[in-house]
């Protein structure tokens, strides 16, 4: 099968230009001015761009255990809408996946029936309960391309250090969602002047940046690459850079609504804004977009977090932390960031694509010929409304719920097929 | 009838102008006369069902809640979270579509959690008068305090008050704090900073204060706040001794506030520990008043929102 795809600008080198792309089979085989080559099927792209697929190292797709949230099937049909071709799934499933024949579910069921290639994310203790360290090895062996107990983030420093040893062992990456359990105590928001406004309690940046103090320091003892997941505050981000200053293996991704989002959104108690680490200062904001803007940040992850509408709509305080991501990413970044000139569309794109890929060293990020065909098509003048009856997650905890933004996804295609086509 | 008010929800003073709170304030007048005959009940009301929904306990409030609807002769049902199917797990949601089937007019809410009173209206499209929710507001308190005030002191214009005690965990202090601010009176929050929320100066617009001394120089009013046992086991102070010596309101302490300033406290007292008997049972303290000028509040704004007939 050949898929041509004409008068489009592709996405190369930082920039969009007019080129036309051949797909063969599962590859990329040309992107030329011209091709003349027969296909068996020729794609106008005419207005839209065309970049590689988006990749996401932070997702939660619910499957097993909790699929009234999320499945593979939806959460990657929602991936494909948002542009992504390649997810990292999270391991805090039900069972937690923290044992090689739950790592081969998912990978299987993915890639049966899956649309965007799911990379599995091992537990780092087992069960994710911090107490015993797991079979990270053997996953490994099994395809894992990190190790993490995401929210459970391990507050025993002892066994976080020999997580991390073991980890360095066999070069396994370890990703940290920094979280002193105590300092955050049963904070709702970001411990700020809407947390004193409304009388919600509060999550100090403090819980963060210990604990991010405390991994980086271990990591350099163990020798462990870290990658610190959903950075908010400016003092994090402080701590990164002293880290990368000395060298360090530390890496950092930031979610969209962290960039696009402060406390403020907050105020009306709508539980679509709760989320953990939880929507910071206006100042922590522009850190975190500057901190992108200068590559102290290496990507954007989503954090794609599925919860049911009837676990949401409760009072604030018993509603569950997290938002679905997949697609309002992309355009909510682009519109909030991209076209009020915060950030060049060159850095949104690289930090969706090439940048995730290269932190846990995964295949594609680049159009070029030869790689596969993980490719989005993107009206860049269009318009998409996030309304419950378009969002293909399961789930529809977004507070952009019912909003309408700039851009729209056309075409998303995974290995030659295509996965997403807007209709 | 006043259609300003009607339908209004009460979530907090902040969607109150401060002409909304001095006609509130006179028709709490109004209602506190009503309160002192012997047959202490008007008609306007009738046909009309209150429901107290409180998922926090609180007798004080409720009964408040309760006997100012009977008052207006409303009917009044009572919910409460112990003896519901809220323990059962039922969701808020689907008690409030439950108890609205039933044809409730007005909801009176008490609940832990910030926003609950946003959710009930959300789900029953009735009024709504928040009677607290978690340490967010409880605006019928601070309508009480304001009228207390008022009433002794008149315009709150310029006024100095003071409020002492566990700042963090007081809707008492977040309500009172907006509704002071719209009058044009001068607040200064005091206690331990253990106990004191972060950007206090720049949400309210008030003064922050950790030393009593200097906090209630020249005070016209002084409130005091109930000190948590809870507190100390959160380890947000030592010892209900220590807090005392530091932060009680005495004979001793007040010297520092005018002669004459008026003596609040939103109840229940532990006395000996935030305020002493000399100074919560002087003749300057208007705590008990408090408690009466409460269900007149309360009357007023269920006249006002339900569109009582005068």
């Amino acid at each position: 099968m050949k898929t041509i795809i004409i008068n489009a600008r592709v996405y190369q080198d930082g920039k969009l230009v007019k080129r036309e792309l051949l797909l063969d089979g599962k590859k990329i085989s040309k992107i030329a001015e011209h091709i003349t080559d027969k296909a068996d099927k020729t794609i106008d792209a005419a207005g839209a761009a065309v970049f590689p697929g988006f990749i996401d190292l932070h997702a939660h797709l619910r499957d097993p255990g909790h699929t009234y949230k999320e499945d593979i099937v939806t959460g990657t049909k929602s991936a494909a809408k948002g542009g992504f071709t390649a997810v990292c799934a999270m391991p805090n499933t039900e069972p937690v996946a923290d044992n090689i024949a739950s790592v081969e579910y998912i990978q299987l069921r993915a890639k049966e029936h899956g649309s965007a290639k799911v990379y599995v994310i091992g537990a780092l203790t087992k069960q994710s309960k911090g107490e015993e360290i797991s079979e990270m090895a053997t996953m490994k062996s099994g395809g894992i391309v990190a190790v993490s107990d995401d929210g459970k983030c391990v507050q025993n420093a002892r066994l976080m250090l020999s997580c991390l040893r073991y980890a360095a062992n066999f070069d396994i990456p370890v990703i940290v969602h920094p979280e002193d359990y105590a300092l955050a105590g049963k904070g709702q928001i970001h411990s700020g002047k809407i947390a004193t406004k409304i009388g919600l309690s509060g999550i100090p940046g403090l819980a963060e940046e210990v604990m991010i103090a405390r991994d980086i320091m271990l990591a350099e003892s163990a020798g462990a690459k870290l990658h610190i997941a959903h950075i908010s505050t400016a003092r994090s981000l402080e701590l990164v850079r002293q880290a990368k200053e000395r060298g360090l293996p530390v890496t950092c991704e930031v979610t969209p609504h962290h960039l696009v989002l402060n406390e403020e959104a907050c105020e009306t108690f709508d539980t679509n804004t709760k989320m953990k680490p939880p929507l910071r200062s206006e100042k922590d904001r522009l850190a975190c977009i500057a901190a992108l803007k200068d590559g102290l940040i290496d990507c954007i992850a989503t954090d794609h977090a599925p919860h049911a509408d009837f676990e949401k709509e409760r009072e604030f305080d018993h509603a569950p932390f997290g938002i679905i991501g997949f697609e309002t990413a992309f355009a909510v970044l682009y519109e909030n960031l991209v076209l009020t000139k915060m950030i060049s569309l060159e850095t949104l794109v690289d930090n969706l694509s090439q940048n995730p890929a290269r932190i846990l060293n995964l295949p594609g990020g680049v159009l070029k010929p030869g790689a596969a065909a993980d490719l989005t098509i993107i009206d860049l003048k269009g318009s998409t409304t996030f309304d419950k009856d378009s969002i293909l997650s399961k789930s529809k905890n977004s507070p952009w719920l019912d909003k309408t933004v700039k851009t729209r996804v056309k075409f998303t295609f995974m290995n030659g097929k295509i996965t997403y086509q807007d209709n | 009838m006043n259609p300003q008010f009607l339908g209004r929800n009460v979530y907090d003073l902040d969607d109150y102008s401060r002409d909304e709170i001095m006609y509130i304030l006179e028709a709490t007048k109004g209602m506190k006369e009503i309160n002192t005959r012997e047959y202490k009940k008007i008609p306007t009301l009738r046909g009309k069902t209150v429901c107290t929904l409180f998922v926090e306990n609180s007798t004080r409030t409720r009964m408040s809640f309760e006997l100012a609807a009977n008052r207006l002769s409303a009917d009044v049902v009572s919910f409460q979270a112990s003896v519901s199917a809220l323990q059962k797990g039922e969701s808020l949601q689907d008690t409030v579509y439950t108890l609205n089937a039933m044809g409730i007019d007005l909801y009176c809410i008490r609940h832990s959690s910030p926003g609950s009173p946003q959710l009930v209206h959300k789900y029953s499209q009735k009024p709504v008068i928040n009677g607290g929710d978690g340490r967010h507001a409880h605006p019928t308190q601070a309508l009480l305090d304001i009228y207390s005030i008022w009433e002794k002191l008149g315009d709150l214009n310029g006024l100095k008050i003071t409020i002492v005690g566990d700042i963090l965990h007081s809707r008492v202090v977040r309500s009172n704090l907006i509704g002071m601010a719209k009058l044009g009176a001068k607040v200064t929050v005091c206690g331990p900073k253990t106990m004191m929320p972060s950007n206090m100066e720049s949400v309210y617009g008030c003064r922050v204060e950790y030393d009593l001394g200097r906090a209630l120089s020249g005070a016209d009013v002084v409130m005091g706040l109930r000190m948590q046992l809870e507190r100390m086991s959160e380890g947000l102070f030592p010892s209900l001794e220590e807090y005392s010596k530091h932060y009680v309101l005495s004979k001793d302490t007040l010297k520092y506030a005018k002669p004459n300033a008026l003596i609040m406290h939103p109840g229940p007292m532990n006395r000996g520990v935030e305020i002493l008997p000399e100074i919560a049972d002087s003749k300057h303290s208007v705590i008990v008043e408090q408690v009466a000028n409460g269900v007149a509040v309360r009357m007023a704004l269920m006249f006002l929102i339900l569109g009582g007939k005068a």
